[in-house]
């Protein structure tokens, strides 16, 4: 099943024509209307019309995270705010998050890829789409929205929580499509069982599910459990947000959508651009996109890409399922965080050590973060009233900061461990 | 006054044994002990016989610890005996903010150690009441 047959299984001499041509009209839009581009180009000696190949694209330097957030919250914007029709944003590591801009084109794109990913998994227009991924500036709700939208099916815009009434309405509406996140989807299995299993009258036969890290093992509890067919999909807002790549009903693999991204897999140390089937970290640049496109952006996420032919037809080239990342960086419950912004918390309540621990389990199905945090000697006094007061300020801190709600352990000084380089500042205790 | 060592213990096996068995390698004999605890913490109070030698060696072992003055009181032993005593306080608006007691091996009275915010309102209760408030010296020698 294809949404776009003609782009999904473009012939590859056509779609690296293609290719080429849309990456020449980005580096010309970046390169004039972003001047941190300009910039960039030119100290590597680089002017649009050097790009004559896909070759190329390898001289030019690539973008980071923290190149999108010096230049908070606009500054990376190829189109002026009037082009300009929707923005989203990611949590970012001070605070500030990294903001992207959409034009009325970007989103028809974007809807285009969300209905191929959405096909992908299963839907036509005769199905019901529960979107259970967060609606609001995180780019999963309304992505999955208007993909869904743009197939036709019938989308029930529930946004993400409230598993009871999720439940219902899955029964009562005849809800055939789930999306939201891997373990959410447990989750739902998990209350389902407890509410008596499944129903006769429960339609539910596809899932696609992201923006957290998940393995085979646990496509396989979700399939087995919900008693339907679930794809990976991947995305990240500085690209476009869900929709960069997704797996087909193959399983083997994530199909990045090259008509739209231009994938790389390069060595995290070096930056060498590494040959298919080698593992490093993925490097993506955008070839359609007005808003704000991203030349070589750099995603710390960890996979391999497979250039041999898939059995489903398109020509697409494969991603392996997200492996790991470079940086620190944890998904939890799709929410990024990084041990920084954690330690930028206690340093501004400034009555801990700066000494803590993130563990992250999933126990059941959701994850679950626990901050350990070393108490110290000024902030104790013979009254536990303070100390508890103290967890609760962290906690509700963390929650209004990073917008995920965490445990704080109060711990006895050196019991977390101190290292000698890099600190150990997280545990990731989910099998995943 | 009394001086009371509080020290921080998490709930993890041994860390009261531990705390016990640094004192007692010090020589310092404990006079009385409560322990507040929560579900991740507990915070152990402690009366003994010397608390800045107590102070220095805990803090020399890493355990986060501090000293804080409280009241100890002789309560008559008897049925009401303490009801009395804290009725007085409630009429004075004097709060308690925790207490423990113990029942001293050559007295007919208990033992009450008391924390409040207002020491001197709760002495002039107490002694109002014909109670006697032991100084540390007499607490720390029982």
């Amino acid at each position: 099943m294809y949404w776009n047959k003609h782009y999904e299984c473009m012939p590859r001499p056509q779609l690296t024509a293609l290719q080429l041509e849309r990456l020449q009209k980005t580096v010309e839009r970046v390169y004039h209307n972003v001047p941190f581009y300009r910039h960039k180009f030119q100290e590597a000696g680089m002017e649009p019309g050097d790009i004559k190949s896909l070759a190329d694209l390898q001289r030019l330097p690539f973008t980071t995270k923290t190149d999108l957030r010096d230049n908070y919250p606009f500054g990376m914007f190829a189109s002026s705010m009037s082009e300009i029709v929707r923005v989203h944003a990611s949590s970012g590591t001070t605070g500030k998050p990294v903001v992207v801009g959409y034009t009325r084109a970007d989103l028809n794109t974007w809807s285009e890829l969300m209905a191929r990913t959405l096909t992908c998994g299963g839907t036509t227009k005769d199905s019901v789409v529960q979107v259970a991924f967060g609606y609001g500036l995180f780019t999963g709700g309304l992505g999955a929205h208007y993909g869904a939208e743009k197939i036709g099916a019938s989308v029930i815009p529930i946004s993400g929580g409230n598993t009871q009434r999720q439940l219902m309405l899955m029964n009562d509406f005849g809800t055939t499509v789930l999306a939201c996140t891997p373990s959410y989807a447990i989750y739902l299995a998990e209350t389902m069982e407890e509410m008596g299993g499944k129903r006769e009258s429960c339609k539910l036969k596809y899932g696609v599910f992201g923006a957290e890290p998940w393995s085979e093992k646990m496509r396989d509890e979700i399939e087995k459990r919900l008693g339907i067919s679930a794809i990976d999909i991947y995305g990240l807002t500085e690209v476009i947000g869900p929709g960069v790549a997704s797996e087909c009903q193959e399983k083997s693999g994530l199909h990045v959508f090259e008509d739209h991204f231009i994938p790389e897999v390069i060595h995290p140390e070096t930056g060498e651009v590494l040959p298919y089937g080698e593992k490093g970290e993925l490097v993506f640049t955008t070839i359609s996109k007005e808003g704000i496109p991203v030349i070589r952006y750099r995603t710390r996420d960890i996979s391999i890409l497979y250039e041999e032919h898939c059995l489903c037809g398109r020509t697409h080239i494969r991603m392996h399922r997200v492996m790991g990342r470079t940086d620190d960086m944890l998904i939890i419950r799709g929410v990024n965080v990084f041990p920084s912004q954690v330690e930028s918390i206690l340093l501004d309540i400034g009555e801990t050590q700066p000494h803590y621990l993130l563990i992250v389990k999933r126990e059941g199905s959701l994850d679950e973060l626990e901050i350990q945090v070393e108490v110290s000697q000024a902030m104790f006094s013979d009254k536990v009233r303070g100390l508890e007061d103290l967890g609760k300020r962290i906690s509700h801190k963390i929650e209004s900061t990073l917008g995920i709600s965490a445990k704080v352990t109060l711990v006895e000084p050196h019991t977390i461990p101190r290292s000698e380089g890099k600190a150990k500042r997280v545990i990731d205790k989910r099998n995943i | 006054m009394v001086k009371q060592i509080s020290l921080f213990l998490e709930n993890k096996k041994g860390r009261l044994a531990h705390a016990c068995r640094v004192l007692g390698d010090a020589g310092i004999n404990i006079r009385a002990l409560s322990i507040a605890d929560t579900s991740d913490f507990g915070v152990l109070r402690l009366i003994v016989n010397d608390p800045d030698k107590a102070f220095a060696v805990l803090t020399e072992k890493g355990f986060i610890t501090n000293i804080t003055s409280v009241l100890a009181i002789k309560v008559p032993d008897r049925p009401s005996g303490l009801a009395g005593v804290l009725e007085s306080l409630d009429t004075a608006g004097i709060n308690v903010e925790y207490m423990y007691a113990f029942i001293g091996s050559d007295s007919k009275d208990a033992l009450v150690i008391i924390r409040v915010e207002n020491h001197a309102g709760l002495i002039e209760v107490i002694e109002k009441m014909g109670i006697q408030v032991l100084h540390g010296e007499e607490v720390y020698t029982l």
